[in-house]
């Protein structure tokens, strides 16, 4: 991300290797001939995909057999031509290859399926129906609804960062038993959302017999029933979401806190700062590339929230719990639009994507501000 | 009595350290109270779950294997065929195969660029370090949503539909960037000079790295195998889109559980018990290394 602090990697080049001509034709014929392999085995797939030719394969996994022995050509290859800086280069590759393996195809698939009106309980094949998709996202309710939650669910992680912090400052303070504390606070980050919906959103908050039911009967709250209203509901999975991440703002900003020198505390305190005063003047400018380091990572995760809305009130009632990830996976589910979910997904990574830069220029620009000052 | 005490504890700091824990007794509880009645509800029984029982062995709630048995997994019928125990024991063989499969992918092609990316300078065409390393982080920000129905469409195709392998291979790159990130910085503490001396007595780049340097690696790569486990264990949206008989994982089946109708509160807590025993194994045994990557490259 931004803070990518040029390290200047350091091992010298050693002096170039001396590589005969013979030796660079072998890589390169190496690489041809894979190259030839994996285009003529794409091209034969394509052709009888589209019913062109009548030979081929029963589906495509020949030519991702095809891309690895590509890639391991490829890799082969680099050492055969570059020698030592080949080898450099190996350690990269697979990682590289394997991205952009991943990525790429999938990405070019999704744009394609984004202009299709598919549906998979339909009966004609998929058409591609140019804008139809964009005008109906335009007119839907539903997406401005659930981009609207987003908005609360990412807002909700200022609430949780002042209540990490509390728990990370007494993580921080002279107590017995830390271990244990530190682990309790850390569980609830481990568990897998989908059991967490079931233990505190169906189980805890049950219409009749849940003790957070019971409890708010205690209070006087004759009839709780936490998911039918909608502001409720957004509040609860606002709560769970908080039970589970919590810890991981916590974490980090503990780690910020030992990393800070105690003297510099210390001597505030000679000089006779109360608690108070010490921890906004001292304590929290210090903390401030940490704290920021955690809430814009805590954005990035929050922007994928899914599970605990799709399992707990699946996006309910009526769509206002809903995230975008929880709306594309009904529209998936129960609606099997596949071509306009696709198009809902493509158009929220076009929206994250100019959030989060806008978000991190920001960042950078506002620490360069305050370090000036 | 003490009469040892040369310095009282004055109110003020007595009443602070009273404070504090109460706080922190709260929080606990508050972390802990759901886990305690989730493994509590798989020993109740249906007049339990209506009282809304909360402490064993108090009043009615006598602990019962109830929920259990309907997993095949109490006492008395664990030893005894279940089509039940066959189903659940399959989904957890798939995700422990899933988890480590893709934790162990992304830790060794992880390892290696993030090794490569912070030693060497690399240029291809356009490209340097800071390029290939935005390239990959950025993979964080792509939200599994966009890559849900290209990947059904893609794995149709190959026929790695409801296969573990195609599930391996999603679960690698979306963990991908979070091993890089906790390996280069796991790197970037290791000394240069331990290379430059290994470089000059005639080793190879590569017999550097895996005789000198992973030995000393060896924390980091362990805390981003363990942050990767677990977050493979947990993955919920691509598994249920792109798996249906063979390769379900144990998200999975809780998730299908919770739909059906007439949920039975025992077998479900039941089952939601086995889904986080080992998670709460790895924090209470492993907790260090989940530290560990959770705040690398956070704290410099």
């Amino acid at each position: 991300m931004s803070n990518d602090s040029s390290t200047s990697p350091q091992i010298s080049e050693v002096g170039a290797d001396t590589i005969s001509s013979q030796r660079k034709n072998l890589g390169r014929g190496l690489v041809i001939t894979a190259s030839i392999l994996l285009v003529s085995l794409t091209l034969a797939q394509i052709f009888f995909s589209a019913g062109i030719i009548s030979f081929g394969f029963e589906n495509w996994r020949p030519v991702l057999y095809a891309y690895l022995v590509w890639s391991a050509a490829l890799c082969a290859s680099q050492v055969i031509i570059n020698g030592e800086s080949g080898k450099r280069a190996l350690f990269v590759l697979p990682a590289v290859l394997f991205t952009i393996a991943m990525v790429v195809f999938p990405t070019i698939f999704g744009v394609l399926i984004a202009f299709t009106n598919w549906n998979l309980s339909a009966f004609d094949p998929p058409k591609l129906n140019g804008l139809d998709n964009l005008r109906q996202l335009w007119s839907d309710h539903t997406f401005w609804n659930a981009l609207r939650n987003m908005v609360f669910y990412v807002l909700s992680i200022l609430g949780q960062y002042v209540l990490a912090f509390s728990l990370a400052l007494l993580l921080n303070a002279d107590i017995k038993a830390r271990k244990f504390f530190r682990i309790s606070f850390l569980l609830p980050f481990m568990l897998s959302p989908v059991a967490v919906s079931w233990m505190i959103g169906k189980s805890l908050m049950a219409p009749q017999y849940g003790p957070m039911v019971q409890l708010m009967q205690n209070f006087g709250w004759a009839d709780p029933v936490f998911f039918p209203a909608s502001w409720v509901a957004v509040l609860f999975i606002i709560l769970m979401d908080a039970w589970v991440w919590i810890p991981f703002i916590m974490i980090l900003l503990l780690a910020g806190l030992q990393a800070l020198s105690k003297e510099i505390q210390e001597a505030a305190k000679v000089d006779g700062a109360s608690e108070w005063q010490s921890f906004w003047q001292i304590t929290f400018p210090l903390m401030l590339p940490v704290s920021i380091t955690a809430i814009v990572l805590r954005i990035i995760f929050q922007l994928k929230l899914a599970d605990l809305v799709i399992n707990t009130t699946s996006g309910g009632p009526g769509g206002t719990t809903d995230t975008i990830s929880s709306f594309i996976f009904r529209e998936y589910r129960e609606r099997s639009n596949v071509g306009y979910g696709t198009m809902i997904a493509e158009v929220y990574l076009i929206i994250i994507v100019i959030f989060v830069t806008l978000l991190l220029k920001f960042v950078s620009r506002w620490m360069q501000h305050e370090n000036n000052q | 009595m003490t009469t040892a005490e040369s310095e009282r504890p004055t109110f003020s700091f007595v009443s602070s350290r009273i404070l504090i824990y109460m706080a922190l007794l709260l929080w606990a509880f508050i972390c802990l109270f759901p886990i305690y009645w989730t493994v509590s509800t798989s020993f109740k029984t249906a007049v339990n779950v209506t009282q809304g029982d909360i402490i064993p062995w108090v009043g009615q709630f006598q602990p019962n294997w109830k929920g259990w048995r309907s997993l095949g997994l109490s006492p008395d019928t664990i030893f005894q065929t279940s089509t039940v125990r066959e189903e659940f024991l399959l989904r957890f063989r798939n995700s422990i195969l899933v988890s480590t499969g893709g934790s162990l992918l992304a830790i060794v092609i992880g390892a290696l660029a993030a090794y490569g990316l912070s030693r060497f300078n690399y240029k291809f065409g356009p490209w340097r370090n800071k390029d290939i390393s935005f390239f990959f982080l950025s993979q964080l920000i792509l939200p599994p949503v966009v890559m849900a129905m290209p990947f059904l469409v893609l794995f149709k195709e190959l026929d790695f539909l409801d296969n573990v392998f195609g599930l391996i291979a999603v679960y690698t790159l979306t963990v991908l960037p979070i091993v890089i990130w906790i390996m280069r910085d796991q790197f970037d503490t290791i000394p240069i000079e331990l290379e430059q001396a290994a470089l000059v007595d005639g080793c190879t780049v590569w017999s550097a790295f895996l005789r000198i340097i992973l030995p000393i690696a060896l924390p980091g790569i362990v805390a981003a195998f363990i942050l990767a486990f677990v977050l493979c264990w947990n993955e919920y949206f691509f598994a249920s889109l792109l798996t249906s008989t063979y390769a379900k994982t144990l998200p999975v089946m809780v998730a299908s559980q919770t739909g059906s109708q007439g949920i039975s509160w025992w077998s479900m807590a039941a089952l939601s018990t086995t889904a986080i025993a080992p998670l709460i194994f790895i924090g209470v045994f492993l907790e260090k290394y989940i530290v560990k990557g959770l705040t690398a490259g956070a704290v410099k």
